[in-house]
């Protein structure tokens, strides 16, 4: 039996946690640190290791080796019934044989808390559905077992709440109000969140620090923005939205900043945002940050010359160009829609021009093709 | 036109073949035991012969008679019951959630005894539980039982012919339903703090009563309608009411009292697993 409301608080530790199946490694000598209060997400694709990690977590799994701290508290080989942390499980695992206010009550009577009433009733207040208390779960719909799911684990108040791709199973109109409602919930309840998809606009949504998960490491870890507008590697850059990544060469410095030779044509970009270690760099610019410009008209910052539109593609808020460039490559263009039609037209000869700080470099010896292939809304079964 | 009248006849149609089996093996032979059971003696008439007088004082005389054998019925068929779910319910777990890729064979296992009759499965026990078998030297040896004790010819012996014979029954219904059973439900009573113990009690037994009450009932309602454990492994003191009822039929020719018997038994099983049915509440769980 666990006491939750006086057991240990405080920050989540990983310590140098890696987990083995036979040959397989599934996670990989990683360690985080998740602040007490916060919302936060593994972010990755189908068999990084996030769903591995959250297990370990929860105590489902066992770690092959390393530690799992809460607070000064050493939990890395309690049972699961021994840690004051809930989850909310991929489509849900309710109770079928109990009513929805018995399924929320349980881990309070397990806890041996007699008088549940009080607590079961504000928890379904919380989710805005008291008036399904005495159904059973397939009576429901799914966003309302996902409530459910949600309220049963909250109604606790863990030191933590897991959640295991909780939003997997709906469709994408209630999938984005959800995100909206965990994120009030998460605010309302004061609780640490720990949320694990593959679905990058998910955890952007929602999370306060994303730890991008790939090959059962963390490739990166930082906030939405942070992530999104410096990130460290090709597979940050490409698996959170989409970059183009341009071969270059670091030139020499001017000030606090680099200056590029990108195909013979020279930019310059901030040196904090570079990653390389040595003159090899991709040069990384987001599709929304390039202007197009017909030649001969004025343009400022980082200017790339030579290129004629291949693709347009009208999507409404946004028109997407594919221009090519004179060595070969194309680069993705985003413009916003808001002064009326689109402007330019297949084979029209133009100029890419974007802010010097919004460019970021990456190793030269980087895949560039790392994290695209995975087709990130999948709805994987992870591991 | 004829489209619109096969469609209404064909349900009649595909039901006949067997509403005329049922009927002709099954109904007919019900009514004829109907009429049998309140049947008397003709007066001055040979053995066997007997006339219509509706004598429903039939039934009380037979239950009066062989009371003794209709508690024995019940209680063996119970004992025998509660063995094989004792014994199945932790083989099914095993298979559903344990088993891995044996999964298969073991479920051929569960079934292989169906490949050798019955009655000679039944006639090897004596072996098994005779003096010269596995069973008996050993518990000898240990004390456990006395050297006068034997095991063949007993109430024990009926018991576990019953168990062994119906544990493929009360097996295959508690694995169905175990297995149907997600276990993440298990995972999610543990991360609500329940130990192993507490989520079988609150989660995996409610969860499997299905399967509980379809196996106790393929094993109850056969055991206690059984005589053929007892009449082979039994002795003259652990008869069941099916052996009286046997024994009336074709060794007295008292067919009366024969077919009273078997409608009270009928009616004593309905009853039991209509009240047990209730009890156990199946229509709540999914």
């Amino acid at each position: 039996m666990v006491d939750v409301s006086s057991a240990t608080r405080g920050d989540l530790r990983l310590t140098r946690i890696t987990k083995t199946y036979g040959d397989f490694t599934a996670v990989d000598d990683l360690s985080l640190t998740i602040p007490e209060g916060s919302f936060f997400a593994l972010l990755g694709p189908s068999g990084c290791g996030k769903t591995t990690t959250l297990r370990m977590i929860a105590g489902l799994e066992e770690p092959t080796v390393g530690s799992i701290h809460l607070g000064t508290t050493d939990i890395t080989t309690k049972r699961p019934y021994q840690r004051p942390i809930n989850t909310v499980f991929q489509n849900y695992a309710l109770f079928p044989h109990l009513t929805i206010f018995e399924n929320i009550a349980f881990g309070l009577r397990r806890r041996g808390i007699k008088d549940v009433d009080a607590d079961v009733n504000k928890v379904l207040d919380l989710v805005e559905l008291p008036h399904l208390a005495q159904r059973k779960p397939t009576q429901l719909s799914g966003g309302q077992q996902q409530r459910i799911a949600l309220a049963r684990a909250i109604v606790n108040r863990p030191a933590l709440l897991l959640l295991d791709e909780p939003l997997g199973a709906l469709d994408l109109k209630l999938r984005r109000q959800m995100q909206i409602e965990l994120k009030w919930i998460q605010r309302e309840v004061g609780l640490t969140f720990v949320h694990v998809t593959h679905d990058q606009e998910e955890a952007m949504t929602m999370a306060d620090t994303i730890a991008v998960m790939n090959e059962g490491g963390i490739e990166q870890m930082g906030s939405p923005a942070d992530l999104y507008d410096n990130p460290k590697t090709a597979f940050v850059a490409n698996f959170l939205g989409q970059s183009n990544l341009i071969k270059g060469r670091i030139e020499g410095t001017d000030g606090d900043n680099l200056v590029v030779d990108l195909f013979g044509q020279k930019i310059s970009m901030p040196k904090s945002r570079s990653h390389a270690v040595d003159s090899s760099i991709y040069a990384g610019i987001r599709p929304e940050k390039f202007r197009i410009s017909l030649v001969g008209t004025p343009t400022r910052g980082n200017v790339l010359t030579g290129g004629h539109i291949e693709e347009v593609s009208y999507i409404g808020v946004s028109t997407q160009y594919q221009v090519a460039m004179p060595w070969g490559q194309e680069l993705m263009v985003f413009e916003q829609n808001d002064d009326g039609v689109p402007p330019f037209d297949k084979g029209d000869q133009v100029v890419i021009s974007w802010e010097p700080n919004f460019t970021f470099a990456l190793r030269g010896d980087e895949d560039v093709e790392a994290g695209t292939e995975v087709a990130p809304d999948d709805l994987d079964e992870d591991e | 036109m004829s489209s619109i009248l096969s469609k209404v006849k064909l349900p009649y149609l595909l039901l006949l073949p067997g509403f005329l089996f049922l009927f002709t093996f099954f109904i007919l032979p019900i009514v004829n035991l109907a009429q049998t059971s309140t049947q008397t003696p003709i007066a001055n008439g040979d053995t066997g012969q007997y006339e219509q007088t509706f004598r429903f004082a039939n039934y009380i005389d037979a239950f009066i008679e062989n009371r003794e054998q209709f508690a024995r019925s019940f209680i063996f068929a119970i004992c025998a019951t509660l063995l094989a779910l004792a014994i199945a319910y932790p083989l099914a777990y095993a298979i559903a959630f344990k088993s891995g890729r044996f999964k298969n064979i073991l479920l051929v296992l569960i079934i292989a005894p169906f490949f050798t009759s019955f009655l000679l499965r039944t006639v090897a026990w004596k072996q098994i539980l005779g003096e010269e078998g596995f069973v008996v030297p050993p518990l000898r040896t240990l004390g456990i039982i006395s050297e006068s004790t034997t095991l063949t010819s007993t109430s024990f012996a009926v018991v576990i012919g019953m168990t062994y014979n119906f544990l493929p029954f009360m097996t295959l219904p508690l694995y169905a339903s175990l297995e149907r059973i997600d276990p993440r439900t298990m995972e999610a009573s543990g991360d609500l703090y329940a130990n192993g113990l507490t989520t079988f009690r609150r989660v995996t037994l409610p969860l499997s009563m299905p399967g509980v009450v379809a196996g106790t009932l393929l094993t109850f309602i056969p055991a206690a309608g059984d005589y053929v454990n007892a009449a082979i492994l039994g002795n003259p003191n652990s008869k069941m009411l099916g052996n009286v009822i046997e024994s009336r039929y074709f060794r007295i020719v008292d067919y009366p009292t024969a077919a009273a018997l078997s409608f009270t038994l009928m009616a004593a099983i309905l009853i039991l697993v209509t009240l047990y049915i209730r009890k156990a509440g199946t229509e709540e769980l999914v």
